[in-house]
C-alpha cells in the first residue's frame, strides 16, 4: 500500500464563490513526486475542475509558482515528501489578484517589463550584422549574466513585502531586467531606463528587505540588482539636478 | 467581439516571436497580432537547451553543415532548404546576437563554437546550457519594442478560418473569460510547436500537443513525413527531464551496466577518451537510440521501477568544467533526480523529443494552402529529412521564422479584406464548442483515461522500432479512442479559466496528430533515420525516396501520398559514422 499524503488546496471559482475556499484532496506519496505531480493526480483522477498552470516541469518555464506551505516557490521543484507527513497547503502566489484558483493574473508585471525596456538600445547606430558579433568578454557577461537568469516566475513579487503594499512599486524582477540591460556592454540605453528606475516607484520603493532573492529559484540576486542601482540613480539625479538634460 | 489585424502568428514561441518580428521590419504598417496559449516566455523553445548550429569558425565551411545535415537526415532532406538554411543560420544567429542573446564567449569576446551530435566541425552557439531559455527570452523581450505587434496571451487558438480557398483569421478561446471569439487577418503563421505529448515519456512540455499541425490537417492542407518522430537518447527516467547532448559534445560517454561504451558495438566508431567528432556518443540521435534497444536485449541495462536505463557518465570531466559549461544539467539533477553529476553516473533512457515532420511547406514557410504559413517545430520544410541533427532545431526556428514572416507580410500587403463567410464560420464554431464542451452527457469515461490509452498505444506501435502488425492495429485503437472522445465526461462547466475544457480540445488534436503518425509509419515500408520497420529492415530509395504527405478526409480518415525530395548536390549514400 501505497503511503499518502493530503493537499489543502486554496480555491476560487468566481462564476460561483466571493472568498476563497479550501478543499482537500489526497494524493499517492511518492519519492520523487513534486507538489505538480500531486496535483496533477488530483486533476487526472480526483477532481478535473481545479484549475493550475504549468508546462514545462523543468523548472525554466516559469508557469507553476504557487504558495506552498506559507512559501512561494516552483511547484514542479518542490518535492512532496519534504512536506510529510503533511497536509500541505498550496495556494495562488501572494500580491496578485486570483482569477481562478491557482491562477493568478500578472498583467501587472506584463505592463512593468514594458516601462523598464528591456531590449538593447543604441545610440549610435547598430552595427551590421554582416560585420559581425559585438565582441563581448567573458568578463564583460559576467557583469550581467545573474540578471539574464530571471525566468519571469513572479515568486520575487509574492515573496515581496513592499510589492504586497504597494502594487505601483516597479518591483524586483522588473528592476533586475532593467539592470540585465544596464550592465551589458553592448547596450547604450541606460539613460533611456532612468527614469522610470529613480521614480519613487522605482528602486527607491525597494526597503531591502532581500526576501526577493531568498526566493528566487534562479539565484538571480534582484535585491542585489536594486542595491546597486541606487549607487547608479544616486549619482544620476545629482547629475540631472546639476545640469541640463542636453548637457548629461 | 471579433478583432481584426494584417496578419495573425499563432505561437508565441521562438518562431513564432521570430516570424513577428520579420513582419514588424518588413513593413511597419502592417499590424500583428501573437496568438498564444500561453504567455510568450513560457513557451517550450524555453527547454531548449545545447545550442544552435550556425558556421562561424575558420575551418568550417556551408558545405560541411549542409552535408552533415542531409546525411544526418538520411537524404530525406530538402537540399534546397538546407543550402538557404546553412546560409541564413549563421546571420540569424548573429542578429539575435545584436539583439542581446548572452552567446558563450571565448576569452577574446568573440562566439564560442561546441560540438554536437553528427556535426563534422564544431558549430553550435550555446548560452551555456540554457540556449533556447535565452533565446526565447531575447526574442520576447526585443518583440516589445515594436509597437505593430499586439499580444493575445492565454488565447487558444480552435480553428483556422478559411473562405474562398484561403485562411483569413481564427477562431480561439479566450482562456480567462471563456469567450470565444474571431480574430481575421489576411495570414495566419503557425508556429505552435511540436506534438511530443501524443506519447508518455517525452522531453516536450504539457503544451505540446501538435495543436498547430491538426489546425492546418482540418483547414486542408497537409503534413508531411509524420512518422520520423525523434527519440533523444538521454532523457531522466520519470520526468523524462532531457539531458542535453552537449554533455557528451562536453567529453561525457554513455556506459551500460557493465560499465562499458556500448555504441563501440553499433558501428558508431572506437572510444577514445576524448569526444570525436561524428563518433561515438557523438552520433546522431537516432542511431544512438536505436543502440539503446540493442542493449536492452542484451540484457545489458540497468534495471529501474521506470524501466530500463545506461548510465551517462559525467564524472571525469570535473567540477568545473560541468559548472561552466553544463549548470543546468547539473542542477536538473540535483534537483530532479537527487544526484550529482559530478560524483554519480545519471540515469538515462530514450525520449520523444522532436517531430521531423510538420506541416508541409516551402522554402518560404508557405503551405498549400493560400494565406496560411507556418514555422518552427510545427512545420516541415524539410531541412531535417528523416532524422534531426542536434542544434538544427534552434536556428531552423529563427531562419524559416523570418522567412515565414516576410513571405506572410508581402502576401498581407496584396491581400484583400477578409470576406463574408468569415463570421459565418466563426458562428459555426462557436456553436460546435458550446455544444462539444457544454452539452455533454454525464457519466461518459474521464479524460485523463483515454490519453493514457493514446499514449500507451503510440508508445507500443509508433516507437523506436515499429511493424505493419503493430501499426494495423493502433490504427483502429486510435479510431475508437476518437470515437470515445465525443462522450468523455468534461466536470468542469465553468467559463473562467476552464482547463478542463482546453485540455479536451488537446486531446483531440493529439489524437489528429497520432493518426497522422500511424498512417504514414504503415504506408512507409522501408526503414530510415528514425523510422525504424522490423519488417522492412533496410532503406528503400527506389521506392520511398520521397516524402509522405498526409491529408484528413471528410469521413475522418487518413489518406497519404507521396512527394519527390530535391536533391541538389549530395545523392544518396551510405551515412557513415565513426569510421
Amino acid at each position: 500500500m501505497t503511503d499518502r499524503i493530503t493537499l489543502q488546496v486554496e480555491r476560487y471559482r468566481p462564476e460561483q464563490e466571493t472568498e476563497p475556499t479550501w478543499q482537500s484532496y489526497e494524493v499517492p506519496l511518492r519519492e520523487d513526486w513534486s507538489v505538480l505531480d500531486g496535483l496533477n493526480y488530483v486533476k487526472d483522477h480526483l477532481d478535473g475542475t481545479l484549475s493550475y498552470r504549468w508546462s514545462c516541469r523543468m523548472g525554466i518555464c516559469g508557469s507553476c509558482g504557487m504558495t506552498v506551505d506559507g512559501d512561494p516557490t516552483l511547484t514542479c521543484a518542490e518535492l512532496l515528501t519534504d512536506h510529510s507527513p503533511g497536509p500541505v497547503q498550496v495556494g495562488p502566489l501572494r500580491n496578485f489578484p486570483v482569477i481562478r484558483d491557482l491562477v493568478v493574473d500578472i498583467d501587472d508585471f506584463m505592463h512593468k517589463l514594458v516601462r523598464v525596456k528591456p531590449w538593447i538600445v543604441r545610440e549610435d547606430d547598430d552595427q551590421p550584422v554582416s560585420e559581425g558579433e559585438y565582441l563581448q568578454t567573458p568578463a564583460q557577461m559576467d557583469e550581467y549574466q545573474q540578471y539574464s537568469m530571471c525566468i519571469n516566475c513572479m515568486i520575487c513579487y509574492a515573496a515581496c513585502p513592499v510589492y504586497g503594499l504597494d502594487e505601483q512599486f516597479v518591483g524586483p524582477a522588473a528592476i533586475a531586467l532593467a539592470q540585465r540591460y544596464n550592465l551589458d556592454s553592448r547596450d547604450q540605453g541606460a539613460r533611456d531606463r532612468l527614469d522610470v528606475l529613480i521614480h519613487p516607484d522605482g528602486v527607491w520603493g525597494c526597503t531591502f528587505v532581500g526576501e526577493c532573492t531568498r526566493a528566487c529559484p534562479k539565484d538571480v540576486d534582484p535585491a542585489g540588482a536594486i542595491q546597486r542601482y541606487k549607487l547608479t540613480a544616486a549619482t544620476e539625479s545629482l547629475r540631472s539636478f546639476l545640469l541640463p538634460r542636453g548637457a548629461r | 467581439m471579433t478583432a481584426s489585424h494584417d496578419i495573425v502568428v499563432v505561437g508565441g514561441g521562438g518562431a513564432g516571436l521570430r516570424a513577428a518580428i520579420a513582419v514588424a521590419e518588413t513593413n511597419p504598417q502592417l499590424d500583428v497580432a501573437v496568438v498564444s496559449k500561453v504567455y510568450p516566455m513560457r513557451s517550450h523553445t524555453v527547454s531548449a537547451e545545447g545550442g544552435a548550429a550556425g558556421v562561424i569558425a575558420p575551418d568550417d565551411s556551408l558545405d560541411e553543415h549542409a552535408y552533415d545535415t542531409v546525411s544526418g537526415g538520411d537524404w530525406l532532406c530538402d537540399q534546397d532548404a538546407v543550402e538557404a538554411f546553412v546560409v541564413e543560420a549563421q546571420r540569424e544567429l548573429l542578429q539575435l546576437e545584436h539583439w542581446g542573446c548572452p552567446w558563450s564567449r571565448q576569452p577574446d569576446g568573440r562566439i564560442a563554437v561546441r560540438a554536437f551530435g553528427g556535426m563534422k566541425k564544431m558549430r553550435t552557439w550555446f548560452a551555456a546550457d540554457k540556449t533556447g531559455f535565452h533565446m526565447l527570452h531575447t526574442l520576447f523581450q526585443t518583440s516589445l519594442k515594436y509597437g505593430s505587434v499586439t499580444r493575445y496571451d492565454e488565447w487558444f487558438v480552435t480553428r483556422l478560418l478559411v473562405g474562398d480557398g484561403r485562411v483569413q483569421g481564427v477562431v480561439a478561446l479566450d482562456l480567462r473569460s471563456g469567450r470565444i471569439e474571431a480574430v481575421t487577418a489576411k495570414a495566419v503563421i503557425l508556429c505552435t510547436g511540436g506534438c511530443g505529448r501524443v506519447f508518455p515519456f517525452t522531453t516536450n512540455a504539457n503544451i505540446k500537443n501538435g495543436d498547430g499541425m491538426a489546425l492546418a490537417l482540418r483547414a486542408g492542407a497537409p503534413l508531411k513525413d509524420m512518422e520520423f518522430v525523434q527519440y533523444h537518447p538521454t532523457g531522466l527516467p520519470f520526468t523524462g527531464i532531457l539531458m542535453t547532448e552537449a554533455a557528451r559534445a562536453e567529453g561525457g560517454w554513455l556506459v551500460n551496466k557493465d560499465g562499458y561504451r556500448y555504441l563501440q558495438d553499433y558501428d558508431l566508431g572506437t572510444p577514445e577518451p576524448k569526444p570525436v567528432l561524428r563518433s561515438m556518443e557523438l552520433g546522431p540521435r537516432d542511431r544512438v537510440s536505436q543502440a539503446f534497444v540493442h542493449e536492452v536485449e542484451k540484457g545489458r541495462t540497468v534495471d529501474t521501477p521506470y524501466g530500463p536505463v545506461v548510465h551517462l557518465d559525467l564524472r571525469h570531466l570535473g567540477a568545473d568544467l560541468i559548472d561552466a559549461k553544463l549548470p543546468f544539467v547539473r542542477e536538473l539533477c540535483l534537483k530532479y533526480e537527487n544526484i550529482d553529476p559530478v560524483h554519480e553516473m545519471i540515469p538515462v533512457r530514450p525520449v520523444v523529443h522532436y517531430a521531423m515532420g510538420g506541416v508541409h511547406t516551402d522554402t518560404n514557410g508557405a503551405t498549400s494552402l493560400d494565406g496560411l504559413y507556418a514555422a518552427g517545430e510545427v512545420a516541415c520544410v524539410s531541412i531535417n529529412g528523416a532524422n534531426r541533427l542536434g542544434s538544427n532545431s534552434l536556428p531552423e526556428l529563427l531562419v524559416f521564422g523570418a522567412r515565414a514572416g516576410r513571405a506572410a507580410a508581402e502576401y498581407a500587403s496584396a491581400a484583400p479584406e477578409p470576406d463574408r463567410v468569415v463570421p459565418t464560420q466563426a458562428d459555426d464554431e462557436r456553436r460546435r464548442l458550446e455544444h462539444e464542451l457544454f452539452e455533454r452527457p454525464d457519466g461518459g469515461e474521464a479524460l485523463a483515461d483515454l490519453r493514457q490509452e493514446m499514449h500507451a498505444t503510440m508508445e507500443q506501435a509508433a516507437g523506436i522500432y515499429r511493424n505493419a502488425d503493430d501499426l494495423g492495429k493502433a490504427a483502429s485503437t486510435l479510431a475508437e479512442i476518437r470515437e470515445r472522445l465525443g462522450s468523455a465526461v468534461v466536470e468542469d462547466h465553468s467559463r473562467t479559466f476552464n482547463t478542463e475544457r482546453t485540455a479536451v480540445l488537446e486531446l483531440s488534436f493529439m489524437l489528429d496528430v497520432a493518426e497522422s503518425i500511424v498512417a504514414c509509419a504503415l504506408r512507409r515500408e522501408e526503414s530510415r533515420g528514425a523510422h525504424q520497420r522490423t519488417d522492412f529492415p533496410a532503406r528503400d530509395d527506389e521506392r520511398f525516396l520521397a516524402h509522405s504527405l498526409v491529408h484528413r478526409e471528410a469521413d475522418e480518415t487518413s489518406r497519404v501520398e507521396y512527394l519527390p525530395v530535391t536533391i541538389t548536390r549530395w545523392p544518396p549514400g551510405e551515412r557513415v559514422y565513426g569510421r
